[in-house]
């Protein structure tokens, strides 16, 4: 069936904000979709709060709205635009839940628009439980006996009928797991519940009889307007049932299931995706019994998924793109497969290679965390890893996480291991740290059998670590000298050894082991993903490197370029670097010069086989990288756009001799080693924050004195402010400074003065070596001491000095020219009493380019890739300045209702996930819609409670004035309440946790409260009540502000929204307005 | 498992040392290489691989052990498998045999170690060819010696491979109900008997060698004819008894049963370079224009230019590169499919079925 011609307009809507259980996977299938509509000459309308994707690119998408995705604002787009069609199912469960909230307000049959691909019906009959029960049922399937709940007390009643615990709780239409656990008693059931009701968008709360230990399989189905069905991929989870799915390691194709049970479970598959009658792609979850053929439907998500991004990536298969033009009315027989262009898209993708996934967690940034994994997912993203072996496969999956780990251990960085009673323990209660514990545990000698036990991960992939862990041994026995070395290098390397474990084991130097491969001729060779085992030459340019004896990728005669990636996503390094390597990507395409892409995160665009020439999916160590490069013989490596991890390859990268395009690496260098970028400011007479380097827990002490307390103190390589603190006195940088030793071996510590009161600014720019254009300077709304990836920031700057903006552009200039920057820059300043500090320089692509691209309508890294090929600014046409007449503002969102008992407070080590952009006519209105986006929605009326640390209460008199004179009440605690009335400012006294009931706490869970200003005391006691308060607020999703600045912020907002509304504008409309001064 | 060496040895002169598995032995076939996933118990017990040396193109195999209820015969057919790994730790609840033991079992010799993916390319650039596997203990056997044994051996379009995959006695099997049909078993797949009974049919499978009146005088419903190895050119009497057959009783052919009624009706049938072999085969029904995902086996198919004015006309097309996946009669009640209709793609044995009720 062709396409169908009555929709000539189609509205994608994307998925907000990076959260845990949200990530970039939807900005790859989001920039799918648009690109396949265009293909088929359809006129996209793209709405999304996240500046930092790629699909909000107007190359992307025809018209695009950087507006929060809430239904009433979508709903005025709709009207304005008036699209023939929607497609929810790229923007995750966000999409979905806006469609059906949309189809719920009437706005879609108002304007007569027609939900396509996933039709609203079949959201409703996948998401809810009962519906999906029902369906189920019909066509003869079978699921875990499920009840759905209102309340605790037919939470109680259900227990009985489902024949008692563990029992598995799932709130309804919820992404990532959210609020779901597994009960074992009535306090648990109790616990979790009470939250699951709450975080619910219809409060309701899935019971489901607990299956736990069984095996977890996936499939990837779809379907078209013909009924005809393919599966794309069967995916088996390493981690058994009880695991959500994007918590365990997975891998592909399944590995344990006999062929009846995969085509039986492939047909089921199919079965239900006719069932719910979808036009594009769904993934089906079973849970299989382990011990007898015996299964159950679990879930469906009737949308392209976090699955469906890693199916794609497994197998070739672009599942969004094929998906959009099902939605379309194609149908598969009419596409053809992209890979191999020959073949039709309707047939199914067969492997010949393993592909696994691994999470990447975020403890490390919350070591408070509970670090246990279970049905709610902490990951903030993944890996993927390739090979012809499931080991090489997997030792390259943990190498790709950069946990300083390179392989499954003998790297030299185990870790001591537990008495075999705590670790036994720690088996049955998984963390992040598993595979490494079963790894302690089969070197103490535990049967692959009790491991099994334990662990219920079956014992094909436990024999399969036993094997990784004899070789290790078999290296420890050996010296390079062995003559059996040679057959025993090839044999480890099919197992997936990184040189840097194989110098480890045989006791010498990495580059000794790299020499001694050479000589035996045990060379990486590079396989292609082809979606057909070879059947059909492939025309997708999509590798991944092995020991194999043939070496199948040509290489061209083209001048090419490799451009390093910045794997997973994790706090610190988002989506935002991604965006800017496919820019560069894109550059060099423009260029006409040959794009090599080296990544290994499977949820990006820039793994996307279309978006480059060349992809390699690789893990980014020196070594791995280094096989490409010594493979494709480059002109040039661009380090600039992945963030630290390229970075830090840049000095070993020029050591071996490869040319690194734009600034260089001995000014990489300059600018990130404290002592020599010291001298270099004093030399430009550029302030900075007083401060040194102190090697030696002493010398720490010594400087911190003579400075004086607050200092920040932290390791010097950091990326997203890993492991600095503030610290206020001796005793907390004594701990400190014992922690530190830990955190970063090779590098000393580093002690600035910290500036406290002052305003905090970060400034990208782009330089061609004489020319430095400035991008945006944005003011942070958040007080100093906040993180820069956590603050909430606003451009133009609303409350600088000319004076100060005049220093920043000067600084900027000559940093630039200082350090030849040719590219990318990022500085980050202080301004207090309007003397300008220089913080940090970052010769690099920063968390803020996106942003500020779309704020300007320059694309920056674009520019930037092009001018490290030779072009100048002038060249490029890059204006000297720019101006914009409108303002946007920065708002980050944060993963604390995911990581129960974590304080949600704000300091100097970054906590958040992702981004959202407000742009509007005034700071007011965009932190508003920034704030929104955000799912933080500022109340116009209501209740506002206050309780303000001692010492800032005076200043926060205004701030209460204002919302009062807006018609709010205010409550405040004992200190709070004094001081509001001193100032005639009327409050209702609450109590506080301590001082007996009912207290704050309790009207918060009453609903009474509308929006919580509370400003933290140091340290982190929870048993505190700032603590208790500021977690209330988190886990019941009532807004929250912990700084004085952003509560003034949200107060200008709350008085501007109350008095006019806010705008829609496309961001196509705001560029025209954009000045460019020559 | 102990190791032993083994190496393979093609007709174009290729050369591969590995590891051997399975039996100590040579073997001679043509390399073919499957692309499916999961499966090599049924692949291996597949008696359209009698005469082939089968690839898998899948890295791990024996991943889930071996289990008599996945046989699709009761034997293995294939001369030798080649694969880049076996596991040597499979783990599933219901599998009781290794691969190593079950190709030692049914002395069958395989190769493990090499680099299948190239191999597979070799063979989709230069077509199937003959090839040898050999597995040993001691000293490397002389390459030029194998070669002289490949050049030797038949093509095989040159062997009678139904003579050894047919049965060599009526065997009956009773359905249930009231219909029955006679197979005619030039190398039947279980899984096609098991779809039947489960229709209620009840079926006689005969050897390829039993002539019309035999058949006739079982007085069954309709016939199959099977699916089963080698050039279909060859089973000449098989032709001759399905072309006796074909105006009196509703047929279906699968496979080389389908060759076998193209070629009975004066088609002709031809050699694909590298054949069909694997489960995600995309085949076009030309009737509803809807594709069906198909498991397949086949190395010949029926030329489509060569049935015009047979009787027969095109109900199904494979995706990839349209060669004929099925047929059916114009006037006669006569059907056939290239592919296995297994799994989800039953549903053609509904429509034999039906056939069969309308003609009784």
């Amino acid at each position: 069936m062709p396409k169908r011609q009555d929709l000539k307009k189609v509205m994608v809507i994307g998925s907000g904000p990076i959260v845990i259980g949200q990530a970039a996977e939807f900005d790859y299938s989001g920039s799918q979709a648009c690109k396949a509509l265009r293909e088929e000459g359809v006129e996209v309308v793209l709405v999304n709060s996240n500046p930092a994707t790629f699909q909000t690119d107007t190359d992307i998408a025809d018209i695009v709205y950087i507006e929060p995705l809430v239904p009433e604002i979508v709903a005025e787009i709709i009207r304005k635009e008036k699209p023939d069609a929607l497609i929810p199912s790229m923007g995750g469960q966000t999409g979905l839940n806006l469609a059906v909230e949309l189809q719920n307000l009437g706005v879609l049959d108002e304007m007569g628009v027609e939900v396509i691909g996933t039709p609203i019906n079949s959201i409703k009959a996948a998401e809810d439980r009962k519906l999906f029960f029902e369906l189920m049922r019909e066509i003869g399937e079978r699921m875990p006996k499920s009840i759905e709940v209102h309340s605790l007390e037919e939470a109680l009643r259900a227990v009985k009928e489902l024949e008692g615990y563990p029992i598995l709780c799932r709130p309804n239409y919820c992404l990532g797991g959210t609020g779901s656990g597994v009960a074992h008693d009535e306090e648990e059931l109790a616990r979790i519940v009470k939250f699951g009701l709450n975080v619910s968008l219809n409060r309701t709360v899935s019971l489901d009889k607990c299956v736990l230990g069984w095996k977890e399989i996936e499939y990837e189905v779809m379907r078209d307007s013909a009924d005809n069905c393919i599966t794309i991929c069967s995916m088996e989870n390493i981690d058994p049932m009880g695991i959500h799915t994007g918590e365990s390691m997975v891998v592909a194709p399944a590995q344990t299931l006999s062929d009846q049970e995969h085509q039986t479970l492939r047909s089921v598959s199919l079965k239900v995706i006719r069932a719910l009658k979808l036009n594009g792609g769904c993934n089906i979850q079973f849970a299989v019994n382990p011990d007898k053929f015996e299964y159950y439907v679990i879930e469906v998500n009737p949308r392209v998924s976090r699955s469906s991004a890693l199916a794609s990536k497994a197998t070739g298969y672009p599942i969004a793109r094929i998906a959009t033009k099902l939605a379309l009315g194609m149908t598969l027989d009419e596409i053809s497969n992209p890979v191999t262009k020959d073949t039709p898209a309707s047939f199914e993708p067969t492997l010949d290679y393993v592909v696994i996934k691994v999470p990447r967690w975020p403890f490390d940034k919350f070591p408070e965390a509970d670090q246990m994994i279970g049905t709610q997912m902490k990951s903030t993203g993944e890996v993927m890893a390739i090979g012809r072996t499931f080991e090489e496969a997997f030792q390259k999956a943990i190498r790709s996480l950069e946990v300083g780990r390179f392989g499954l251990g003998g790297d030299g960085r185990d870790k001591p291991t537990l008495d075999i009673e705590p670790l036994k323990w720690q088996l049955t209660h998984p963390n992040d740290q598993r595979v490494f514990l079963i790894r302690d545990a089969l070197k103490m000698g535990v049967g692959v059998e009790e491991i099994y036990q334990l662990t219920k991960i079956d014992p094909w992939f436990i024999w399969k670590f036993k094997r990784i862990i004899d070789m290790e041994e078999k290296l420890k026995r050996m010296s390079p000298k062995d003559p059996e070395i040679e057959k025993v290098l090839g044999e480890s390397k099919r197992l997936g050894f990184s040189d840097r474990q194989l110098a480890y084991l045989l006791k010498t130097k990495e580059r000794n082991i790299k020499q001694l491969r050479k000589q035996m001729g045990i060379k990486t060779t590079f396989k292609t993903v082809d979606t057909c085992a070879a059947e059909f030459a492939a025309k997708a340019p999509y590798y991944y490197s092995g020991y194999e004896p043939i070496d199948e990728v040509p290489t061209s005669k083209r001048k090419r370029i490799i451009i390093i990636g910045g794997g997973p996503i994790r706090i610190g390094q988002g989506i935002e670097f991604d965006y800017c390597c496919v820019h560069s990507v894109l550059a060099l395409r423009e260029e006409g010069i040959e794009a090599i892409i080296i990544n290994n995160n499977p949820e990006t665009v820039s793994t996307d086989s279309d978006t480059s020439d060349k992809l390699y999916f690789e893990p980014l160590t020196f070594e791995d990288a280094m096989h490409v490069i010594e493979k494709e013989k480059p002109y040039g490596v661009i380090l600039q756009f992945g963030g630290q991890t390229p970075i830090n390859l840049a000095v070993p990268l020029a050591k071996a001799g490869v040319k690194v395009l734009g600034t260089s690496a001995e000014n990489i260098d300059l600018a990130e080693d404290r002592e020599r970028f010291n001298k270099l400011l004093r030399k430009l007479k550029i302030n900075q924050p007083e401060g040194s380097t102190a090697f030696s827990a002493e010398e720490a002490k010594k400087i911190a004195k003579k400075i004086g307390f607050p200092v920040l103190v932290r390791p010097s390589y950091v990326l997203g402010g890993r492991a600095m603190v503030r610290v206020h006195d001796e005793i907390e940088l004594a701990r400190y400074m014992e922690e530190a030793a830990r955190v970063s071996e090779e590098h000393p510590v580093l002690i600035d003065k910290f500036l406290s009161q002052a305003i905090e600014v970060d400034v990208d720019a782009v330089s061609d070596g004489k020319r430095t254009f400035i991008g945006g300077i944005l003011e942070h709304i958040e007080e100093a001491g906040v993180h820069s990836g956590d603050a909430a920031m606003v451009m133009p700057p609303q409350i600088l000095s000319e004076k100060a903006i005049k220093a920043i552009k000067d600084y900027t200039i000559r940093l630039a020219r200082e350090l030849n920057v040719i590219g990318l820059m990022n500085i980050q300043y202080a301004v207090k009493n309007d003397v300008v500090y220089v913080l940090e320089v970052n010769p690099r692509a920063s968390r803020t380019v996106p942003f500020i691209s779309k704020a300007i309508g320059i694309p920056l890294a674009k520019v930037a890739t092009k001018v490290m090929l030779g072009y100048s600014l002038d060249d490029l046409g890059i204006p000297k300045e720019v101006e914009i007449p409108y303002v946007c503002v920065k708002e980050s969102v944060f993963p604390f209702i995911k990581l129960p008992g974590v304080d949600p407070v704000l300091g100097p080590e970054m906590k958040s996930t992702g981004e959202v952009m407000g742009i509007d006519r005034d700071q007011g209105r965009a932190f508003f819609k920034a704030q929104l986006a955000a799912g933080n929605k500022l109340p116009t009326s209501g209740r506002i409670f206050m309780s303000v640390r001692k010492g800032d209460q005076q200043e926060f008199v205004p701030v209460a004035r204002k919302l009062k004179k807006l018609g709010f009440e205010i409550l405040a605690t004992d200190g709070t309440s004094d001081v509001l009335q001193k100032a005639d400012v009327e409050s209702k006294l609450v109590l506080k946790v301590s001082q007996g009931r009912p207290n704050i706490i309790d009207y918060i869970r009453a609903g009474d409260v509308d929006l919580i200003i509370n400003t933290p005391t140091v340290g982190r006691n929870p048993a505190r009540d700032g603590y208790q308060i500021r977690r209330a607020a988190i886990d019941l999703g009532i807004p929250y502000i912990t700084t004085l600045t952003s509560a003034s912020a949200a107060v200008q907002a709350i008085e501007r929204i109350s008095k006019g509304k806010i705008d829609i504008k496309s961001l196509n409309e705001y560029h025209t307005q954009v000045k460019k001064i020559q | 498992m102990k190791k032993k060496k083994a190496m393979l040895v093609l007709e174009d002169g290729t050369v591969i040392y590995g590891t051997g598995f399975g039996a100590e032995k040579e073997a001679l076939g043509e390399v073919v290489f499957n692309t499916s996933m999961c499966g090599y118990v049924e692949s291996l017990t597949d008696p359209s691989y009698n005469g082939q040396i089968l690839m898998l193109t899948y890295p791990l195999i024996g991943n889930y052990k071996v289990h008599p209820d996945w046989f699709e015969s009761d034997r293995i057919w294939a001369e030798g498998l080649i694969v880049r790994e076996v596991c040597e730790n499979p783990s599933h609840w219901k599998g009781t045999q290794t691969l190593d033991d079950f190709l030692k079992e049914f002395n069958i010799p395989g190769i493990m170690g090499l680099d299948t993916r190239a191999l597979t390319i070799k063979i989709r650039e230069c077509g199937v060819m003959k090839g040898i596997i050999v597995t040993y203990t001691g000293e490397n056997p002389s390459a030029t010696e194998l070669l002289k044994k490949i050049r030797k051996q038949l093509s095989i379009s040159e062997l009678d491979l139904v003579s050894e995959t047919t049965c060599k006695q009526v065997g009956e099997f009773d359905g249930a109900g009231k219909l029955k049909v006679v197979l005619i078993d030039c190398g039947v797949k279980r899984s096609i008997i098991r779809s039947l009974l489960k229709r209620g049919v009840s079926v006689a499978c005969v050897p390829a060698s039993t002539t019309s009146k035999e058949i006739k005088s079982l007085d069954p419903n309709g016939i199959v004819i099977s699916n089963g190895p080698g050039d279909p050119a060859i089973v000449s009497h098989v032709r001759t008894t399905v072309r006796e057959l074909s105006s009196r009783y509703p047929m279906m052919g699968i496979g080389l049963g389908h060759q076998i009624l193209a070629l009975a009706s004066g088609a002709k049938t031809f050699k694909l370079k590298f054949g069909h072999r694997g489960s995600n085969q995309p085949v076009k029904d030309l009737e509803t224009s809807k594709v069906r995902i198909t498991s397949q086996n086949h190395g010949f198919a029926v030329d489509a230019d060569s049935l015009e004015g047979t009787g027969f006309q095109i109900t199904k097309v494979n995706c990839n590169d349209l060669t004929v996946e099925g047929m059916k009669h114009v006037e006669l009640p006569i059907i056939s499919v290239q592919y296995y209709p297994e799994w989800d793609n039953q549903y053609l044995f509904d429509k034999f079925v039906e056939m069969l009720k309308e003609h009784r």
